[in-house]
């Protein structure tokens, strides 16, 4: 592994920067206090390719590497974290389990408009009593001559409302416990289906959050993603590819909060010098810099992992658990260093402050992280 | 239509420091950059090639590293790229420069050469107009704004007063102003294709010139000093209406004994 950057990602990296300081950062605030999804955002995404990075041409993508996908997500991140998130749910949580598990029929016929932008994914797997213990699955899918019949509620579904295609899983047989969960793929507008009540959040305000409720939703008995009773592995396999999309979110989030902190100190001014000149602050951020950069490399591990079709589910919770510790903990102090100034809105780390809090609990909370680690040392 | 669109990497001046002690530019770890009015002309390029369908070529001068600006094009969407270095264009001031361009657009075929106003790291403005010269081509210089219909470009030319409209028969050399356009980004697939490209080097043997009228041998400029602006005082700020203005002007210019 290469720990540089390649000619190729270096020109990735100037796009990306261009594209999130000028299309993305000056609508960052805004996106937060309005609880405003940034649909024109998506729009302009779509236009160069954002929106399907890591999905090869064939599918309609860009023929990108996941290497590049996680920079995509770190960089959008370091400016504003609800764009991050839409497209990295998008992204690693529908079309990925989409390309992995579809038949040909079902790739060609949502990748493609998925991978340009013109759809957006979601995905729903967390249920009022399934969280971190997802095999409760309440919601259930019926086979009822060609079609499925689907029961129940998912919540907190990133992109909902918004997007066209879910990725949904459901108890196909309850006596089976995990083996008896399938995953489907249902689209907007199916009669049954309908979006229920949008979250209130702490951060990633700009990013939709809602409930998915089933109420004798018919889909075509074609649309089941993978085998029946393969829903709990798709489900997993699905959230470890996740876990690096969202800990590039909580890296660029980290990174964003040290930028607007180094500026800040420079400008400072207290006891007749800038505050970058005591130590107390060189040093402190100094360690944040030092764990970011180590972040920024499980991520790049993980992420190349993928691309070489290595393993890498221990190294996403590595990566995912790492990084959102590290946003928690470099927005906290970035909030410190800003004084009474960082509480306010006038300043963004307040705003990143919120958002990194996300990253510690969804797509596996950090205990979750935590237990798959383990469960590697101890196997 | 084939379109030759010239272009020149250059140091990102916005990140340039002066060393205070020798007054020289401190150019080390300073980025380099597509020049900003070459992009603008690259994007009007680009916009002809998107209305009408067209074959964009670019070509820059340069060390081996401008590459780099060459792979940008072509994730924005040119098709051709050619690099034009050698040893011998080295030390090339304007005319040298103009003339190793023009001996290789000669080769090949076109039909609207766009080039930048300028370069931001010498600011000079002479390399396109001189080119179109050295090609016996009319030009248009200041280009904010193109119409193109059927071997007619209808061009809006900025001047110090205004606009005037002009109409320029194809073949022609336009240069053309950063605020022309808003460049797009380069796409995803685009950076991917790039590095699948062949980006053909030319040295001075494959273009028709005089060797001697290349690099520092065809260079008549000659720098006899070059030295740091002295940095003006920040000056005196009033808020006042035009009236007292005028009184606090003109009592300053009599204590200077200016007037």
């Amino acid at each position: 592994m290469d720990f540089g950057f390649s000619k190729r990602e270096e020109l990735f990296l100037q796009m990306i920067r261009e594209f999130a300081e000028n299309e993305v950062k000056p609508l960052a605030a805004e996106v937060d206090e309005q609880e405003r999804f940034p649909m024109e955002t998506v729009e302009k995404m779509a236009k160069i390719g954002i929106m399907g990075i890591p999905v090869p041409v064939e599918y309609g993508g860009q023929g990108g590497t996941n290497q590049m996908y996680s920079m995509a997500v770190e960089e959008l991140s370091r400016v504003c974290a609800t764009t991050g998130v839409i497209v990295s749910a998008h992204t690693s949580l529908c079309i990925n389990p989409i390309l992995e598990y579809g038949t040909e029929e079902q790739k060609m016929k949502y990748v493609p408009k998925l991978a340009a932008g013109e759809w957006i994914g979601a995905f729903g797997l967390t249920e009022p009593n399934a969280g971190t213990d997802a095999a409760m699955q309440q919601t259930t899918a019926v086979l009822d001559g060609d079609e499925w019949v689907l029961n129940g509620t998912k919540i907190f579904i990133t992109n909902a409302g918004y997007a066209h295609v879910y990725v949904v899983m459901a108890m196909t047989n309850k006596e089976m416990g995990t083996r008896g969960i399938s995953a489907f793929i249902v689209e907007k507008g199916t009669p049954g289906f309908s979006i229920g009540k949008k979250e209130k959040k702490m951060g990633i305000r700009g990013s939709a959050t809602c409930e998915l409720i089933f109420e004798n939703c018919r889909i075509p008995k074609e649309n089941l993603l993978g085998e029946q009773g393969k829903g709990f592995k798709i489900a997993m396999n699905t959230l470890n590819g996740g876990r690096i999309g969202i800990a590039a979110q909580a890296l660029g989030i980290a990174q964003g909060a040290l930028d607007e902190t180094v500026k800040y100190t420079k400008e400072r001014k207290q006891f007749g010098r800038a505050i970058s000149a005591f130590q107390n602050t060189q040093f402190q951020l100094a360690n944040l810099d030092a764990k970011i950069q180590a972040a920024r490399l499980l991520v790049r591990e993980a992420s190349y992992n993928k691309d070489m079709h290595k393993p890498y589910a221990v190294e996403a919770a590595r990566c995912k658990l790492f990084a959102a510790e590290t946003a928690m903990e470099v927005t906290t102090k970035a909030v410190q260093f800003h004084g009474g100034y960082g509480y306010t809105r006038e300043y963004p780390v307040e705003r990143m402050m919120r958002d990194a809090k996300i990253t510690e609990i969804y797509e596996g909370t950090s205990e979750v992280q935590r237990m798959v680690i383990a469960g590697n040392l101890f196997k | 239509m084939n379109i030759v669109v010239c272009i020149k990497q250059v140091p990102n001046t916005n990140e340039i420091k002066i060393n205070p002690e020798t007054g020289t530019l401190i150019r080390d770890g300073v980025p380099s950059i597509m020049n900003p009015d070459d992009k603008g002309g690259l994007e009007m390029a680009l916009r002809l090639k998107d209305q009408y369908g067209a074959n964009v070529t670019v070509i820059t001068m340069g060390p081996p590293q401008a590459d780099a600006i060459l792979r940008e094009a072509f994730a924005m969407g040119a098709d051709r790229a050619i690099l034009l270095t050698d040893r011998k264009f080295a030390g090339a001031d304007t005319l040298a420069t103009s003339y190793a361009l023009a001996g290789a657009i000669k080769t090949l075929d076109y039909d609207l050469i766009i080039a930048g106003r300028q370069a931001i790291d010498g600011d000079t403005a002479q390399v396109a107009p001189e080119m179109a010269e050295h090609l016996g081509l009319p030009q248009v210089s200041y280009t904010v704004d193109l119409k193109y219909n059927n071997g007619l470009c209808l061009v809006k030319k900025e001047t110090e007063e205004g606009y005037q409209m002009l109409e320029v028969p194809t073949p022609c050399v336009l240069t053309v102003l950063a605020i022309a356009n808003q460049p797009r980004y380069m796409s995803v697939k685009g950076i991917m294709e790039a590095f699948d490209k062949e980006v053909e080097i030319w040295t001075a043997d494959k273009i028709d010139v005089d060797p001697n009228r290349l690099g520092l041998k065809g260079s008549p400029t000659r720098v006899k000093k070059s030295f740091t602006k002295p940095q003006k005082s920040p000056g005196q700020v009033y808020e006042v209406d035009a009236e007292e203005a005028v009184g606090i002007i003109i009592s300053k210019l009599k204590e200077k004994f200016i007037i």
